[in-house]
């Protein structure tokens, strides 16, 4: 027994509806089924989900052919709160400029992190840093007890570029990473089109798609492994504010659901009651964390 | 991390890739015909003077004509950073660089067998050889283009004239093949020696450039 659902065709369009949902790459509302044997965390995400906004058309797509939930298939082991990424004397040089200037600190695991700052402040480099995109000059960063590298697998990442082949259409462009994760089957990869309120049946090439389409695409591409720890850059840039607010609000429940979640962005009040904390960076160093969104980041300390 | 399942996954990506935009065979196509006709004008040929430095002109169209394709196969990957999406995933480098070799080796040997019939015609060439012994030469001689330049691309990658280095880098470490293959092509279309020590060096050739390149390209492909 798992979670009950209706079938995909049954959403009650008529065909000009169906059609014009393909077109604008949307998806229409879905019935809220749920069955008892679902887990804790998953009915929790399934719920919230449904509730808030126009995801929850997501809902018909979570389920396989068993009925189980599958948008977060790997509850994570690491108890919430505990350290699941440690940074410790992380430097980054590039040539002479030091992007990133000594920054320790530790991140608890189930917890969501904004992290903020002027342009050149190093929030972009701490990302990569932790997505084992940039190597540290000096010091050492630790996620879940491994290298980045080796935690590869727990580890989702969105860059502000979309990371997509404009020449192929989304599904085309996930069932290829999905490969790469070695993950079978279309099954997950129409799910997590869906989770981010696309349509998996779009067959546009992503480079039609619009900026919104394109971070969403990315958001989903970024959670088709279902990884431990997002790590999100900008995700809300060129996005309109409803879309962006919907975005929040699913990183929200999936945070609910377990994970780890980094947003670097420019756009805080959009995470002002969804992240736990907010990391404050100037000039390559963490100089603030604070439970509440400040108007205004503290002077930075000098080094 | 399966190597089979991503290496093929890689390679249709590519080939769709290409089929899609086209961007590397034509560019490739329209290279070589150029090529083919300027040197038609500029030479006139006989038959006989034909054999002599066809071999020669073939393999410098085709080396010229395999940059334009290696720059366009890593480019594409260079746009919206697609590559870092690789390099964050547990997918091994290895099969990475295998895809993209072998999808060039295909791009570059569709060209060849293209490009073949207009060099026939075009400088009215009669095989006096043993001609069955220019395909193991195409083979070998076109993948120890492709997987030196496919490695060089890669390197080459995040510079800021890439076009001008692919050329630098890889035209100096091919010079012993170059000149492997157009004896070996000479030779056989003459039919005066045999290309049998040529296929030998051009097969030790790629075997050991094969493995230094896989043994190398994970440095590459992680380098910032």
């Amino acid at each position: 027994m798992g979670c009950r659902t209706e079938p995909n065709t049954a959403c009650g369009l008529n065909p000009r509806a169906s059609l014009n949902r393909r077109k604008c790459g949307a998806v229409p509302a879905a019935p809220r089924l749920l069955a008892p044997s679902c887990a804790p965390s998953a009915r929790l995400l399934l719920q919230k989900v449904t509730k808030t906004h126009r995801f929850s058309a997501v809902l018909r797509g979570q389920t396989n052919p068993r009925g189980a939930l599958l948008l977060v298939t790997n509850p994570p082991t690491v108890p919430t709160g505990a350290p699941i990424v440690v940074v410790n004397g992380l430097i980054k040089q590039f040539g002479r400029f030091a992007a990133l200037r000594g920054v320790t600190t530790e991140f608890g695991a189930g917890k969501f992190y904004a992290i903020l700052g002027d342009n050149g402040a190093g929030k972009t480099t701490l990302l990569r840093g932790l997505a084992g995109l940039a190597h540290p000059t000096r010091g050492t960063i630790s996620i879940l007890g491994k290298t980045p590298q080796e935690a590869c697998r727990d580890l989702g990442y969105m860059a502000h570029p979309s990371l997509l082949y404009d020449e192929m259409s989304g599904m085309e462009n996930l069932r290829y990473v999905a490969r790469l994760y070695g993950i079978a089957g279309d099954e997950r990869c129409q799910q997590v089109i869906r989770a981010v309120g696309l349509d998996a049946d779009l067959g546009r090439p992503v480079g039609q798609y619009s900026q919104g389409m394109r971070q969403r695409m990315s958001l989903a591409r970024a959670i088709l492994h279902d990884p431990t720890i997002l790590l999100l850059d900008e995700p809300f840039s060129n996005v309109d504010v409803h879309s962006a607010r919907e975005m929040a609000g699913l990183l929200k429940h999936m945070r609910d659901a377990g994970k780890t979640i980094f947003v670097v962005t420019h756009q805080a009040s959009l995470l002002e009651g969804v992240a736990d904390e907010f990391i404050w960076m100037q000039a390559g160093q963490i100089v603030n964390r604070t439970a509440q969104l400040d108007p205004l980041p503290p002077p930075a300390e000098k080094a | 991390m399966n190597f089979w399942p991503i290496m093929l996954a890689t390679l249709a990506k590519d080939i769709r890739l290409e089929w899609r935009s086209k961007d590397a065979l034509n560019a490739m196509l329209f290279f070589s015909l150029l090529v083919v006709v300027i040197f038609v004008f500029s030479f006139d040929p006989l038959a006989e003077e034909s054999r002599h430095i066809v071999g020669g002109l073939v393999w410098v169209a085709f080396l010229f004509a395999a940059v334009v394709a290696l720059n366009q196969t890593w480019a594409r990957e260079l746009r919206n950073q697609v590559l870092d999406g690789y390099r964050v995933s547990p997918a091994p480098a290895t099969a990475l660089f295998v895809a993209k070799a072998l999808g060039n080796f295909i791009f570059v040997s569709v060209l060849e067998a293209l490009m073949a019939p207009l060099f026939v015609v075009f400088y009215n060439l009669h095989v006096l050889g043993p001609a069955w012994q220019l395909i193991p030469v195409a083979l070998l001689g076109t993948w120890a283009l492709v997987v030196n330049g496919t490695f060089f691309a890669a390197m080459s990658l995040r510079t800021r004239s890439r076009e001008l280095m692919l050329p630098l880098l890889l035209f100096p470490v091919s010079i012993p093949a170059v000149v492997a293959m157009v004896a070996a092509t000479t030779n056989i279309l003459t039919g005066e020696n045999s290309a049998h020590f040529y296929i030998v060096l051009l097969l030790t050739y790629d075997v050991v450039f094969t493995t230094a390149c896989l043994g190398l390209f994970e440095t590459v492909l992680q380098a910032e």
